[in-house]
């Protein structure tokens, strides 16, 4: 390697001063050893969109020419090294600068490495995550995701501990002692940063992954037409009218095949339609056009095309009746009402055990309540996860908290 | 009486007296055309009165719209456009300027806007009389822009920009400049054809699959990035070129139909065909310049003028041709391109550009001339003829632009 070109897959607004910054680490963290660098971001990822997969890049190298020729580039072809920030995007990301579904190893070099904050199990990780044609190695930081609010910047230390592992898994470009220089002198003047990120080095966990592994599926594609083939006048056909669910009963309206966008959400709604009054809040809020309507007037949110943005949680006037979940505690898209249908018994098991746990019911991103932010720092440092400590706001928000 | 010698030339077309945008107008009501917008700015008001007077005496029926500024205005007319009503629209100088954002998006659209553009100097200082910068901004953009220079001209080329813009194979906004005050406000004998010829020339508007209707529906102008522009880029490129043919199909059907017109659509060629020194210029400066050949050819010197009608698409092949005959070029410009190459004027630079590759290059020689509505007078062209002799006898040209007219 005389480049090392990395990628860091975040959530757009959530993680945008994250991405940033650990790419802007790489860079200066790579030139204690002389190395020439740069960052970017993915410029097609602006306007960024609250939770929307977006990239960053770190790429150095052993000279300026060599730099050059990944320079005044969207993107790399490939990475050495792709560092994701949150682990619901192994699912895959689709953002408004690409089209269809990508793998989140698809710029993976074969035996490079994914880099991620997760606190699932590797197994648990590789049901999701796409499988790739050629070998590479799953590290781990065994972290939540850190999510802010809109423009806030968490001080949770993951940019060090990304820096940190980096330079295991890429010491002839980052050398555990020039991030840790880099850490004190350029960016941060932290010593407590510099455990952390020595910490990482330390505790950094590997698995390689063979061709076999991973989630089978294939994921959507999309071909871009040639300009003749294209209708002219900046003209496409809308999306049609949608139709009845069955039997003349219900509506399901038409969407976008090309872009779906449920690989933005970081929790997904779970519908109680036992309890469901049918009264449309979550059908009419929706931003999305998201929710389908079931023959027997119930509402079932299409898991293709959810961005998992909470308004139906917050509109629905029925307890517990629509509650987000963390998006990593499922494996598919499949229709709940499909499963509520079939068994009912076995569906509302199935609910109990989604909104029943605290660790995946709490909000991923953004703060709750005031003094949130403190409380969650104190505990997070380097603990290998971090406690639940907030709910929901509303009513139930004191019974979500542990 | 003159209407009757005339009625006996043409046979059913009646003459009127009227000006160059009064011309328009009366086209623009055998056109029979839906939606017209409509702000105030000289010199181009003169055709949104006399729209608003035809409609008021019963001689068209139209949506007039008087908007808020030339920014909605454009607009206007453009959502009209793709609803499928047959558009009128217009300003000058900085009320063109102004409208800019619409005018950018009109060609990737595919909105066949028809505009007339009185061409007018640029603010400041805030002058009334003509230059061509305004209409010219719009040169890259994939507006269609041809200039006229008589009455009878803007009656005619206004029936033509409709059939052109609306041919399906373009779909690209036509803007017709008529000089300020020179063209806008000066009547002229002009025929007026009878509706029966124009339905004869010019077929109804139809948007085709670009119609926006809830029978056929779409999404127009969606955000796109890198993956779609160049392409959308290509799509107008191609348009512009299928322009070419076009426009040569709808001279000779104006001919066929109504008995007149030039052969060549694109330029007029004025005793340039053994002329040893050709002037090129756009819009009236023809006019004293037609005169100052007439009385140069009288004392035995050979000298002929191309006015350029069509700016885009530009007939850089014909233009090259025709030019290669002189000894010498003179380009008059009624614009300016400051710190443009050889500080040339956009007409001059663009005859340059188009004979680059033709095998005879005469010495080219640039002026600037008539800025501000600033008369171009017989004592300017005879200047620019004397050096442009000289630049014949030599061979040579100076890489300069001579400006006429100039206090010095």
């Amino acid at each position: 390697m005389s480049a090392l070109i990395c990628e860091v897959v975040y959530r757009g607004i959530f993680q945008k001063n994250l991405a940033a910054r650990i790419c802007r680490g790489i860079v200066l963290s790579a030139r204690k050893s002389g190395r020439w660098g740069i960052a970017f971001g993915r410029y097609g990822d602006s306007p960024q969109r609250n939770g929307i997969p977006a990239k960053d890049f770190a790429i150095v190298a052993d000279t300026n020419e060599e730099l050059e020729q990944n320079m005044a580039r969207y993107e790399p072809k490939h990475v050495d090294v792709t560092v994701c920030v949150d682990d619901t995007l192994s699912k895959g990301v689709e953002s408004w600068a690409w089209y269809g579904l990508q793998p989140i190893n698809r710029l993976t070099e074969p035996n490079g490495t994914l880099l991620m904050t997760s606190l699932q199990p590797f197994d648990a990780l590789l049901k999701d995550i796409h499988k790739k044609d050629a070998p590479y190695k799953l590290t781990l930081i065994r972290a939540k995701a850190s999510f802010s609010g809109l423009w806030v910047y968490k001080e949770d230390h993951t940019e060090v501990r990304i820096l940190g592992a980096l330079a295991k898994i890429a010491p002839s470009f980052l050398t555990l002692d020039g991030v840790c220089e880099a850490i004190k002198e350029m960016e941060w003047g932290s010593e407590l940063k510099v455990a952390s990120a020595r910490k990482a080095y330390d505790r950094l966990e590997t698995r390689e992954v063979k061709i076999t592994e991973g989630n089978p599926e294939v994921p959507y594609a999309f071909e871009m037409p040639k300009w003749w083939e294209m209708r002219e006048g900046v003209t496409i056909p809308a999306i049609p009218i949608g139709k009845p669910k069955e039997g003349g009963q219900g509506y399901v309206p038409e969407r976008n095949p090309y872009f779906k966008k449920f690989s933005t959400r970081t929790m997904r709604p779970v519908i109680d339609f036992d309890t469901c009054v049918k009264c449309n809040l979550c059908w009419i809020s929706c931003p999305d056009s998201c929710f389908d309507v079931m023959p027997d007037g119930t509402f079932d949110a299409n898991m293709e095309s959810c961005c998992g943005c909470g308004v139906c949680e917050a509109v629905c006037p029925v307890e517990d009746c629509i509650t987000m979940v963390n998006e990593s505690a499922f494996d598919d898209n499949a229709s709940q009402w499909e499963a509520w249908r079939k068994d009912k018994a076995g569906y509302k098991t199935w609910l109990g055990a989604k909104i029943g746990d605290k660790k995946t019911t709490v909000r991923s991103h953004g703060f709750r309540f005031r003094g949130q932010y403190d409380e969650e720092i104190k505990q997070d440092l380097d603990s290998g996860g971090v406690e639940i400590t907030a709910g929901i706001p509303g009513e139930n928000a004191a019974r979500k908290t542990v | 009486m003159a209407t009757v010698t005339a009625t006996k030339a043409a046979s059913e077309d009646k003459e009127l007296l009227i000006s160059g945008s009064e011309a328009v107008a009366e086209s623009l009501a055998l056109a029979d055309i839906d939606v017209v917008t409509a702000y105030p700015i000289r010199p181009y008001d003169t055709v949104m009165q006399a729209i608003a007077k035809k409609i008021a005496n019963g001689q068209l029926v139209a949506e007039y719209i008087v908007a808020e500024g030339e920014h909605s205005q454009f607009e206007i007319v453009k959502h009209a456009s793709t609803v499928g009503a047959r558009v009128f629209c217009g300003s000058s100088g900085v009320g063109w300027m102004y409208a800019m954002e619409c005018l950018v998006v009109t060609p990737p659209l595919r909105v066949p806007m028809v505009c007339l553009v009185g061409n007018r100097a640029l603010d400041d200082p805030g002058a009334f009389g003509v230059e061509h910068n305004d209409a010219l901004v719009v040169r890259d953009l994939g507006w269609m822009l041809c200039w006229i220079d008589t009455s009878q001209e803007a009656l005619d080329t206004t029936l033509i920009a409709y059939r052109v813009a609306e041919d399906r194979r373009i779909f690209l906004p036509l803007a017709i400049s008529a000089d300020g005050a020179f063209l806008t406000h000066s009547q002229a004998l002009t025929l007026v054809p009878p509706k029966e010829k124009v339905d004869r020339f010019l077929p109804r508007y139809d948007r085709g699959d670009l119609l926006l209707h809830p029978d056929n529906p779409i999404t127009v102008a969606p955000q796109a990035n890198e993956d779609w522009v160049i392409e959308i880029r290509r799509q107008n490129d191609e348009a512009m070129k299928r322009a070419v043919g076009v426009i040569e199909e709808a001279y000779a059907d104006f001919r066929r139909v109504f008995g007149r017109g030039p052969e060549n659509p694109w330029f007029e060629e004025y005793m340039a065909e053994d002329a040893d020194v050709i002037l090129v210029g756009m819009g009236t400066i023809s006019l004293p310049i037609k005169v100052a050949i007439r009385e140069l050819r009288a004392k035995g010197k050979k000298v002929g003028l191309i006015r350029l009608r069509w700016f885009r698409p530009f007939p850089f092949e014909r233009l090259a041709t025709a030019l290669g005959r002189a000894k010498a070029i003179g380009v008059i410009d009624r614009d300016y391109s400051f710190g443009s190459p050889f500080h040339s004027g956009v007409v001059a630079n663009e005859i340059r550009a188009a004979m680059y590759n033709a095998d005879k290059r005469p010495p080219l020689l640039s002026f600037i001339c008539g800025l501000g509505g600033r008369e171009v007078t017989l004592e300017d062209v005879n200047k620019a003829v004397d050096m442009c002799d000289a630049a014949a006898r030599s061979g040579k040209a100076d890489a300069k632009t001579h400006w006429l007219g100039v206090r010095e």
